[in-house]
């Protein structure tokens, strides 16, 4: 049996039964670290020796199990884990040591998960390739040229790979989704204010969630489930207001669902577009009610983004100042000089550029024809969203316009790479939750579709994906799995 | 040309609640440095601010008083600037959504009744504390600085005036009665000397019964009642002699130099700071509901105006009293204390006003360090109303107790000083008085009735003035009779 293809609840299933041991499959995964990350590069830290010990502990109290007990999962390095380096792929964070866990890291070691290790990322979150990461790239487990995308990169790649059986990562305009839909995994990013942001370095605090990256929907519902909930750390979390179920098995019949036009046309990549309109079909053939829906002030979506969320950046990262921790250049003679060295030495060249674009969209005389006007085109989308899901369930889109890109293709033009992520930035800015499941492979690469639902319907959403992925009957995986068969 | 000058304060205070603002860390003043911190004060990455409730309870206090109009809805910002002593490299504050604007304060000088109106209140958070290392104690030649995150988070309210206070002397009272009604409110220790009391001026002169607003200049940290008094009326008098010699007032920030009583331009490279305020995205918008504004309505503690009255209605105080002793909140309810174990209201007041206050004001003592406590004086005041010491008497001992913390009854046993009441110890003392004095008895006798008044004394100095006059008086009619 190849470990490596159970998923989250089989693998539950099976240690529940006594089949199964945390450690042989904590040791699987391990395994396929050692075998290939050093060329995948979707670890920034693995953390073998204190997983070994947490699966002993799991295995030694088989009688009493927690919910996720003994399952090996990948924390990506935005999250602050206590006594384990957290870098956020940054320079500026190389050897920190967070005082405090990340509340939704708690909650999930305290139903028993095994912490594998930290995973790669762009630096700050901030990036759709995972090349912006100061520890160098993750490479695409289906084409190790290709990049896994971004900024959940090393998340994605580790679940795909099979380094993980599951991941954790965050999205501000994609960084779940766009990465999962490039290493044909699921991304689900919660709707605002589900999971506690206590703990998460803070990229742009109104579009941050921490959210899973899965084999199958399935798990992904069964990681929402310790997930969610109020926070009295995180003001801006609620108490999710629906109970999220373990999806079952069923199909699409009466669910309605609006197809974007505006993403999902000759914007795309050819070969995307024809897996996209084949999904279409499926899920129709499903009993899926389509219908074409529509976005109108979408084309607006990205710059609003890169406006509201670099003002919110260049605030939330004026704390790596040298002061208390992290990187601090040695020679400064007086304080200014130290921190314009130790800024200039810790952070690289996209978070530069995005704490520029924040200051200045913030500036004195700027602002309201900047930050001000974004925030109009942001409550514009919201209704755009309210007003296109009044009479379906669910949108629909492609994830991305393109399937994976290689390495250094995208780098040279922030423009080019900006737009990776055209499909999901909107979700953001709406604030409305957003999965991407693997819905085929164009050219060998896979191509991944997203649902977007209303406020706090995860449950919802989390079904029909569900539904949907039985439809598409995608069950491939990447080489890097299928040769451990 | 007559000039008339424009004044506005600005004043923070901190406030005196268990917890800091936006964490669980404990607000006190000084101790071990950087022990009362945690990953939202010294802003760790990743840790999010929450609001403290009872600091918003307080700041409603703070409006209701000043009688400030409150929005339902206000929201917090962020104010961006790099400094060592504001971790997150922003301050949270708040900017054109305060919590409360459109206030009052009246304040009286010299019997004249000045309105102050108040701009606005609003919630914010104090930052860290820098300590240069050098003599100077400025940043300015410091060897190095270090940082102390205990004060980092406290609750911090700013209350700014309208530019409408017309002296120093009205911006002293303002302040003082400010001071006052928020030592009534119990938020804060308004503690000028230890920071949790700070105000900043900000000044401008023109031509008098003008209406445009001159140039104005900042006067920051004024520390003392007599420093804002003194700074202010020094940069006035600067202003007007700039201008009177041709030149003009320059917008800048000015210091006040304590030690040499001088104003000089502050030095430094200090631009025009933009502060990039945006919208705090990791805080929801506050709501003061009107049912919250009312619970905190209910539960306001009495101010200085209402307890002077109640003084003056059911304690039948004059109106002098009742305002010396409402002056302060510590001083009324002293005075109360000893209400609780003394029942005379006027003469407990006489003592408090004449001879507690003489003493605090002559040693430059405060009411807080006073050794005497209200129950001790209420002992002493008991022992003078039912005769045990006389009156005279009665303010040695307290001067006694002021200096040593000591019970009055226990100072009259040490000293011997119980009042001689007793008839065969006082006859001996009368007998030999009119034994000793033959003259002075004749007088008495022929009808020179005042004589008796020597005889009086002759007693009070042989007893050391321990001696009840009134049975002396009795004796001696006796005595000189026969």
């Amino acid at each position: 049996m190849n470990l490596l293809r159970l998923t989250a609840v089989e693998a539950l299933k099976k240690m529940g039964r006594g089949e199964l041991t945390s450690a042989d499959l904590t040791e699987a995964y391990l395994a396929q670290i050692g075998r290939h990350d050093s060329d995948v590069f979707a670890y920034l830290k693995v953390t073998g020796e204190s997983a070994r010990a947490r699966a002993a502990q799991v295995d030694a109290g088989a009688g009493d199990r927690a919910p996720l007990a003994g399952l090996p999962t990948a924390i990506k390095d935005v999250l602050c884990t206590r006594g384990v380096t957290t870098t956020c792929a940054s320079k500026m964070l190389e050897n920190y040591n967070p005082i405090y866990t990340a509340t939704c890291v708690e909650r999930l070691e305290q139903a028993g998960i095994v912490t594998l290790g930290k995973t790669n990322m762009d630096e700050f979150a901030m990036g759709s390739s995972t090349e912006n990461s100061a520890y160098g790239p993750t490479r695409n487990p289906w084409d190790l040229e290709r990049v896994p995308g971004g900024s959940s990169g090393g998340s994605a790649a580790a679940v795909a790979a099979g380094e993980a059986i599951w991941a954790l990562g965050s999205d501000t305009g994609g960084s779940i989704r766009q990465p999962a839909s490039l290493c044909g995994v699921v991304g689900l990013k919660p709707t605002y204010g589900s999971v506690s942001r206590y703990g998460l370095i803070a990229f742009a605090s109104s579009f941050d969630q921490v959210g899973p990256i899965t084999k199958k929907v399935k798990d992904a519902a069964l990681l929402m489930q310790f997930l969610v909930g109020k926070d009295p750390c995180d003001s801006t979390s609620v108490d999710h207001p629906d109970k999220i179920d373990l999806p079952i098995d069923r199909d699409l019949s009466g669910v309605r669902i609006g197809v974007v036009k505006e993403l999902a046309g000759e914007g795309n990549d050819p070969a995307v577009k024809a897996v996209f309109d084949q999904a279409v079909k499926a899920l129709e053939s499903a009993g899926a009610v389509i219908s074409q829906a529509s976005l109108p002030h979408i084309e607006y979506a990205l710059p609003a983004y890169y406006i509201l969320a670099p003002a919110e950046a260049s605030a939330n990262l004026a704390r790596f100042d040298g002061v208390r921790y992290g990187l601090r250049a040695g020679s400064a003679s007086d304080v200014t000089q130290m921190y314009e060295e130790t800024r200039s030495l810790g952070f690289g060249e996209e978070v530069k550029r995005r704490i520029m674009l924040g200051t200045y969209a913030l500036s004195s005389g700027y602002y309201d024809a900047y930050y001000g006007q974004a925030q109009k085109v942001r409550t514009l989308i919201v209704k755009d969203f309210e007003a296109a899901m009044n009479d379906v369930d669910l949108l629909l889109s492609p994830t991305s316009a393109t399937t994976a890109f290689k390495l250094g293709e995208r780098t040279a033009d922030p423009l080019a790479m900006y737009l990776s992520d055209i499909c999901t930035i909107p979700v953001n800015l709406s604030g409305l939750p957003g999965i991407s499941i693997p819905a085929g492979l164009a050219d060998g690469l896979p191509v991944g579709i997203q649902l977007i639902g209303k406020a706090f319907t995860e449950n919802h959403l989390l079904q029909s994906a569900h539904s949907a992925e039985l439809a598409l009957g995608f069950d491939r995986v990447s080489p890097l799995i299928e040769g451990q068969d | 040309m007559k000039y008339e000058p424009v004044i506005g304060l600005e004043i923070h205070v901190e406030l005196s609640t268990k917890s800091k603002m936006f964490c669980g860390c404990r607000v006190e003043f000084g101790g071990e440095p950087n022990t009362r911190t945690c990953p939202v004060c010294l802003a760790h990455p990743g840790a999010l601010p929450v609001m403290n409730r009872q600091a918003i309870r307080y700041l409603t206090r703070i409006a209701l008083s000043l009688d400030c109009d409150v929005p339902e809805k206000s929201i917090f910002h962020r104010k961006n600037y790099f400094y060592p002593d504001l971790p997150k490299g922003y301050q949270i504050s708040q900017y054109d959504q305060p919590f409360a604007v459109e206030g009052i304060l009246n304040v009286g000088v010299d019997g004249e009744l000045h309105r102050v109106g108040i701009e606005r209140v609003h919630q914010e958070e104090d930052t860290a504390k820098n300590i240069h290392a050098g003599e100077s104690g400025r940043i300015a030649g410091s060897l190095y600085s270090l940082i102390d995150f205990n004060r980092s988070g406290t609750p911090l309210v700013e209350i700014v005036t309208k530019p409408e206070i017309t002296s120093p002397q009205v911006a002293r009272a303002f302040l003082n009665k400010l001071k006052n009604t928020l030592q009534y409110l119990d938020v804060s220790d308004c503690n000028m000397e230890e920071g949790s009391l700070r105000c900043d001026a900000n000044v401008s002169v023109r031509p008098a019964g003008s209406t445009e607003l001159g140039v104005k200049t900042e006067l920051k940290n004024m520390n003392s009642f007599k420093n804002l008094e003194k700074g202010l009326t020094l940069e006035i008098e600067r202003q007007i002699e700039t201008i009177e010699s041709g030149g003009r007032v320059v917008q800048q920030t000015v210091h006040f130099d304590v030690v040499n009583g001088e104003i000089s331009p502050l030095r430094s490279k200090e631009f025009a700071h933009d502060y990039r305020y945006f919208p705090e995205p990791d805080l929801v918008p506050l709501f003061a509901t009107a049912e919250f504004v009312d619970e905190v309505r209910v539960e306001m503690p009495e101010l200085p105006e209402a307890r002077a009255a109640r003084y003056m209605e059911t304690l039948e105080l004059p109106a002098y009293d009742a305002e010396v002793l409402t002056s302060s909140r510590e001083l009324a309810d002293y005075y109360e204390e000893v209400l609780k174990h003394y029942d005379d209201a006027k003469t407990a007041s006489n003592w408090v006003m004449g001879e507690l206050l003489g003493y605090l004001n002559a040693t430059g003592q405060e009411l807080s360090d006073f050794k005497v406590k209200p129950a001790q004086l209420a002992e002493l005041l008991t022992m003078v109303a039912e005769g045990k010491v006389n009156a005279k008497m009665g303010k040695e001992i307290f001067a006694e107790m002021c200096d040593s913390g000591k019970d009055a009854a226990g100072i009259v046993a040490a000293r011997g000083l119980t009042q001689i009441s007793d008839q065969s110890e006082l006859e001996a003392h009368i007998d030999k008085a009119i034994a000793d004095n033959p003259k002075q008895v004749d007088q008495y006798r022929a009808g020179r009735e005042q004589v008796i008044g020597f005889f009086v004394g002759q007693v009070m100095k042989a007893t050391g003035g321990r001696a009840n006059p009134q049975v002396v008086n009795e004796l001696l009619k006796q005595k000189l009779a026969g």
